[in-house]
This record gives C-alpha cells, structure tokens and sequence, in this order.
C-alpha cells in the first residue's frame, strides 16, 4: 500500500484534549480533562466503571460533543483543528482513513454476516479502492498478520470464535493504515490465554506500524503491556497521570494505591 | 545545567518517600540527600544491608520511582535532563537511548521467543531484525543458553536461565548509561565470570554503570569506586 504524505512531526501534538468536560443535565460524567497525545504515544486510561473513562474516549473520537472545552487533531496537513469544526467530509476522512475504532464487543465493529474478506476490504473501497484482486490480496495479507487462517477468508465472523473476531475488527481497523487506533476495553469479556496472545499482537502492530493510540480498559495488566502512558480516572477526572510503569509501581494517589494493590497475584 | 559536567550520572539531594494511603497515610521515608556522580567508563557500587534502598536509588535513576526532591542529572545525547523533573516523554527517550536498566526479574510478554526478547531493544532503536537476531544469538551463547531453548518464551525456563536472557536484553544495546541490579544473583560460576567479562568490556567502551551486588568476590572485580548508601538512610 502507498505511503501517505505524511507531514505531521514527531514532537508536535497528534491530538490535544483542553479542558474537556461532558455533563448529562446535573449529572458530571467527565470533568477537566487536559493532555496531548504524540504521534506513535500509546496513552491507557484506567478506573472503574463509572469513572468516565468511556465518555471521555467518545468525546476524543467526537462521537460525542463535550459540554466544556475541545478536542483538536492534526490533519494530515500539519494542521491543528479543533474536531467540533471539521466539515462532514474532513470528519468521515478520519473515521475512514486516519481513526481506527476497537470496540469491546466486536459485533459493533463487524458486519457479522458478511465475509471476513469483505469486513476487511470494505473499509478500503471507502478510501477508493476499486480493484477486486488487490483487495482481496490486501485483505487475505491482513488475515494473515492477525494471525486468521486465510482459509476462513469466506466466512462470516459469525462463525468465528471470540478472539478471532477481535483479531478481525482490528485488522478491520488498522488496513487503512490509521495514525490513531481508539480502543475501548479490547481484550474484555476474552479468555485469559485469548487476551494474552491478543495483547501480544496489537503489541507488536502498534510498534511495527508507529501509531498512536488511546486504550481504555479496568484493566492494570493491559496498560502496562501495551501503554507508554497512564492516566488513571475517578469520578469523571483524572486524579493521577505519568509513566506506566511509574504509575503502577509507584502509585501516589490513595485511589490509584488502592487499584494497584487490588491486582490478585497469578 | 553547566556544559563543564562530564560525569554521565550527577546526583543531588535526590529523596524519596513513600506514602501509605491504604495503611492510614504512614509515610516511609526511603532515602534523602542522595548525591553521588558517575564518570564514563565506570562502575560504582552501592553497598548497604537489605531495605537501605539501595534498588529504589536505582529506580529513581530509571525514572521508575518519581522522586521527592532533589535532582538526579543524566547526559542525553548533547545535553544534560533531569529526571527527577522530566516528562513522560523525555524520560522515554532517555530509556531508549541512554539508561539500560538489568533487573533481578524478567518481564517478558507471554509468547515472545527468547531470542526476539532480547534482540527488542536493538529492533527499537533501528536495527535490522535479521542483524539484531544474528546479535542476540550471539550473546545468549556466550551466555551458555542453548540454542534449542532460543525460540521459547523466557516464562518457562528456570530462574537462572531466565536471569541471563535478562542480562543479556540489558546487555545488548550500545547504551552510555547501565544499572544493574544483583546481575549475578542466580547464576553460577561460569556464567558469573561471563556477566565481569561484560562489564569490563562495557568499561572499556566508556559506559557509566551503578550496580548492586550482595556477592563480595564480584564486588572487588567490578567496583571502581563504593558508595554507602546507610549515609542516606531517611530518619523514620
């Protein structure tokens, strides 16, 4: 696949999130939330349910609009803009092209009853490939690095198992070759030995490939496997960010302590 | 920061304490005005009894425990960060391209192969796979890990074998600055003379070390110079 012009620099902000905030009516689901986001950065946020962190990954891939403060992205032109401007064409560029979205449930990423080729290639004829055998190649290579059988390329995800799904949606995801993957809880509701070869491939991908990404997930392991970066959520803000591994082992804030030491051990 | 510096490690008054929300707030104070500097191409040790923090001070050297004061200064390529104020972003960097860090424990990814565990941190820094590979090999040789046990993950080996794939993902990279701690710990006599052949050859190419280790006969090959960490010792 052509490589992109690609004007963005390494130390210059991918995403900025300033001041974002999401009340429902009287109800503060996300409050004060501020930080930036470098190319091929990978950024957890961890907390309990009910801590915000989904909202706030809603309102980052402006699938929701926040009652307080903005988010801002930098095109594919260098340019910073804030995402509640953007024009219908702009924001269905990042959705198609330059955003992946990993859901928790693959089904809301899938079409389930069509192919797994088709899943796969369906995102590239929306970027304007229209050539069946090159599709298809792309596609089948795709199965391949996330570990799929090619043989299974006519099958619908419906008879797929649980991780393999997840392994569809993000090769799904990632064949538009996106600077920014979104992920919401991606190994949640797999098996332990699923979630861990899982773990390993987006892994690898997220290196290999230099994207950046926001991973939201309950769980401590995740982040430290996968994130650069953490930010831990508690009653809609933020109360403790820094290294992942600082964070981890040597947590500051009463909440976060609490979190760390709650890990049973294996 | 003065362009005069030439020690790769400058340690001021660097602390740390720790504090214990979940047992009512007790605050431990770990260590207070740590200050020491390290000189390219050599190897300080620091000696003490165990809980005098002596790993902690290596820690804070890593940017893995945040520190509560001081200033702990490292020369990253032309100028000089301290990394008791850092960003995220630039104590990534340092990790990258300045401090290697030896641990006592491996933490590998479930499913990686030995070998690609330790040829990771050349990968990362732009190294061809094959050409990283081919180095990897080498040093899990010289390290006596068979070249059977090569394409399996380190979790199943034994704990000796896996302190050496550790030694070696730590050795591997050409890194200015590197902290050891206890590298010789599980090993046994032969596979301890290869780790002092490490770290004089790394002496010899101007690395900075700072190491911890219990063993006296190792501590006398090693040692250019002792630091004793119970002078830091924070009043509890």
């Amino acid at each position: 696949m052509a490589e992109l012009q690609n004007t963005v620099r390494d130390d210059e902000p991918l995403l900025v999130a300033d001041h974002l905030g999401k009340n429902y009516g009287r109800l503060t689901a996300c409050r004060d939330v501020s930080f930036a986001l470098y190319p091929g950065e990978v950024l957890a946020v961890v907390g309990e349910s009910g801590s915000g962190k989904s909202t706030l990954l809603q309102l980052l891939s402006a699938q929701l609009a926040p009652s307080a403060g903005r988010v801002s992205y930098r095109m594919r032109d260098g340019v910073l803009r804030d995402l509640a401007a953007l024009g219908e064409a702009e924001r269905r560029f990042l959705f198609r092209t330059d955003w992946g979205y990993v859901h928790q449930d693959p089904a809301l990423g899938l079409r389930m009853a069509v192919s797994a080729g088709a899943n796969v290639g369906e995102r590239l004829m929306a970027v304007g490939w229209n050539h069946y055998g090159r599709i298809r190649d792309t596609a089948s290579s795709w199965l391949e690095r996330v570990e799929i059988d090619t043989a299974r390329i006519d099958d619908a995800p419906r008879t797929y198992s649980g991780g393999m799904r997840q392994r569809l949606q993000i090769a799904r995801n990632l064949v538009t070759e996106p600077r920014l993957v979104f992920m919401d809880e991606p190994t949640g509701g797999l098996d332990v030995s699923v979630q861990a070869r899982l773990l390993d491939l987006m892994r690898n991908l997220v290196s290999e490939l230099g994207l950046a990404a926001i991973v939201v997930t309950h769980d401590l392991a995740v982040a430290r496997l996968l994130s650069h970066r953490v930010m831990v959520m508690k009653g809609g803000r933020v109360i403790e960010t820094g290294l992942t591994d600082q964070v981890l082992d040597d947590p500051r804030e009463p909440y976060t302590q609490l979190l760390v030491s709650s890990i049973l051990p294996a | 920061m003065s362009a005069l510096m030439t020690a790769m490690i400058d340690i001021t008054n660097a602390e740390k304490t720790f504090t214990m929300h979940l047992q009512g707030g007790v605050e431990l104070p770990v260590v207070r005005g740590v200050s020491f500097h390290v000189e390219p191409g050599e190897c300080v040790v620091l000696s003490g009894p165990s809980g005098a923090g002596k790993s902690s001070i290596l820690k804070m050297i890593f940017g893995n425990y945040r520190c509560d004061g001081g200033r702990i200064g490292i020369r990253h390529k032309d100028t000089v960060i301290d990394l008791a104020t850092a960003e995220p972003r630039q104590v990534l960097s340092v990790r990258r391209s300045t401090i290697g860090y030896v641990s006592q424990f491996l933490r590998a990814v479930p499913r990686v192969a030995t070998i690609d565990v330790v040829a990771e941190p050349l990968i990362a820094n732009g190294t061809a796979r094959a050409e990283a590979r081919e180095q990897s090999g080498a040093l899990l040789r010289r390290l006596n890990i068979p070249e059977r046990l090569w394409a399996l993950p380190p979790p199943t080996f034994s704990g000796g074998e896996q302190q050496r794939v550790n030694i070696a993902h730590g050795f591997i990279s050409d890194l200015p600055i590197l902290l050891l701690d206890e590298p010789t710990a599980s090993l046994d006599a032969a596979n301890r003379a290869v780790v002092v052949e490490l770290i004089e050859e790394k002496k010899r190419q101007g690395v900075a070390m700072v190491a911890i280790v219990h063993d006296d006969e190792i501590r006398h090959l090693i040692a250019d110079r002792i630091v004793d960490v119970t002078s830091f010792a924070a009043a509890a």
